[in-house]
């Protein structure tokens, strides 16, 4: 699966210019992480004291958390802890009620979050596919829209296993199709920062070395990864660290001792 | 106000594309679900035939209230080809768009020109039925191909902005169309004076021109407020 992705990722990207460069860093595994900052010395991302509300209700309070470059950070919390709103924040999607943050080096609060936005791939609970579109269409529109080749959608979608499925429409592909046509979108696009939640929801065990293969290539880029899982098992081989939201609040996770 | 994100910096080409690009995935996604030609189509030419139910086969009052007919039919009825479901992003495809860079102007812009490009065909199936139903005459009939496109432009227009602004609503399906009757109201005018002034030999110059102008309007709000409208309902 390696060699098959090469031709991907070996090609630089021309949108990739959008965020700010940085030089590319491997981290590390076995003990601490040469590359975790991002240009200028930085995080890759960096909240401080974040919190949002969404409507009256407090849903993240106080957040601080760093990734670095080369770093990959597991998020685990019960449902409705607010996950997926701080995965929004790091994506930029949602801008902070309290507290200041930078993503790529952009801050969460300026126009110039607008300019880092693909180089951050986000794969949330709902499939982001049109569903009267095949999943080659799907992808080509993608790669149309970032100025790549449309015919590396088809190369993604090989890589992720669905070669043969790759003209079927997204309404009649199974969950976990669907999560690897995902997973293929993020490959095509290339990300510095990969936002995941449910990392592993509704795919197989096969399924799931594609989760790992993405999470490397993210890394192997000096890019970083943020994992959302219900399974901080199934995390452990894939992050340096989990850290945990409880009531909206980030704390270490007890359970990911192992990994500090 | 102005449209935020990265295609700002791209420039107009990239703009140009970006809408393009959601312009044929929304005409793609259109043609497969059918929900625009083969269901309202049918439903709009049901339409006009009430009226010469209503009134019996007073002919010449048929004749008189034709074309007028016509875009009233269009205008109720080419509202929900502009607010259609198909047109819809959900929130998670809306996200990826945002992450791909794409501008909400290029996606106003984009559903616009989609939404305009089945209006067009709409009336242009639509006018035939009206035609033979009510025979209005088809006296200045060159007048009609301007008339057509800038009233799909326009309908097309405030049918996406309404679309951005009830995003997310659970009561969208309704809001939508309540907030394009009114202003279409302009277009509904506009409309049918440059056909009448037609028939009768008068110059429709001036009303095409407040088409023009209504059409500017609409499309300058949406390109201005797309951004605006966008950070708020991804909220």
């Amino acid at each position: 699966m390696e060699s098959r992705l090469l031709p991907l990722t070996a090609r630089p990207s021309a949108r990739r210019r959008a965020a700010p460069a940085s030089p590319p860093q491997r981290a590390d595994h076995a003990g601490t992480l040469p590359g975790q900052t991002g240009p200028a010395g930085a995080p890759l991302a960096a909240l401080r004291g974040v919190g949002v509300r969404l409507g009256a209700t407090p849903v993240l309070r106080a957040v601080d958390l760093e990734v670095g470059a080369g770093q990959a950070v597991g998020l685990v919390g019960a449902n409705g802890s607010g996950k997926t709103t701080l995965l929004r924040v790091l994506a930029t999607l949602l801008p902070p009620t309290s507290g200041s943050g930078t993503v790529l080096g952009a801050s969460l609060d300026s126009r110039a979050r607008f300019a880092v936005r693909t180089a951050i791939a986000l794969l949330g609970h709902a499939p982001a596919l049109y569903p009267k579109l095949t999943l080659d269409e799907n992808l080509a529109l993608v790669a149309r829209l970032l100025g790549e080749r449309p015919g590396r959608a088809t190369q993604a979608l090989e890589v992720a296993g669905l070669a043969g499925a790759r003209r079927r429409r997204a309404a009649h592909c199974s969950q976990g199709m669907l999560r690897r046509a995902e997973l293929a979108r993020a490959l095509l696009t290339k990300p510095r920062l990969l936002l995941l939640d449910e990392a592993h929801a509704g795919l197989d065990p096969a399924a799931s070395g594609l989760v790992e293969l993405l999470v490397g290539e993210v890394r192997g880029r000096g890019g970083a990864a943020v994992l959302v899982s219900h399974e901080p098992r199934r995390l452990r081989p894939l992050v340096e660290r989990t850290v945990e939201l409880a009531d909206g609040r980030l704390q270490p996770a007890e359970e990911a001792g192992h990994a500090r | 106000m102005r449209a935020e994100g990265t295609a700002v910096a791209g420039g107009a080409g990239t703009l140009a594309r970006q809408a393009l690009e959601v312009a044929a995935k929304d005409l793609r996604v259109e043609a497969r679900s059918g929900e625009a030609l083969p269901v309202i189509l049918p439903f709009g030419a049901t339409a006009l035939l009430l009226l010469p139910i209503a009134v019996g086969a007073d002919l010449p009052l048929l004749r008189q209230a034709g074309w007028g007919m016509f875009w009233v039919v269009v205008l109720l009825f080419g509202t929900l080809v502009a607010v259609r479901g198909t047109a819809v992003d959900d929130p998670a495809q809306r996200d990826l768009l945002a992450l791909l860079g794409v501008d909400p102007a290029a996606r106003f812009a984009g559903q616009t020109l989609a939404s305009a490009l089945l209006l067009v065909a709409f009336q242009v199936l639509l006018a035939p039925v009206a035609v033979a139903l009510y025979d209005p005459g088809l006296t200045g009939w060159r007048w009609l191909g301007p008339t057509v496109l800038l009233v799909a432009v326009g309908l097309a227009a405030l049918g996406s902005l309404a679309g951005m602004l009830t995003a997310g609503l659970p009561a969208r399906g309704t809001l939508a169309p309540l907030l394009v009757l009114p202003l279409s109201v302009p277009l509904l005018l506009a409309g049918t004076q440059v056909t009448a002034g037609a028939a009768f030999g008068r110059s429709p110059m001036v009303w095409l021109l407040l088409l023009v102008a209504a059409d500017l309007v609409v499309l300058a709000a949406g390109v201005l407020a797309a951004g605006s409208l966008d950070e708020t309902t991804t909220r």
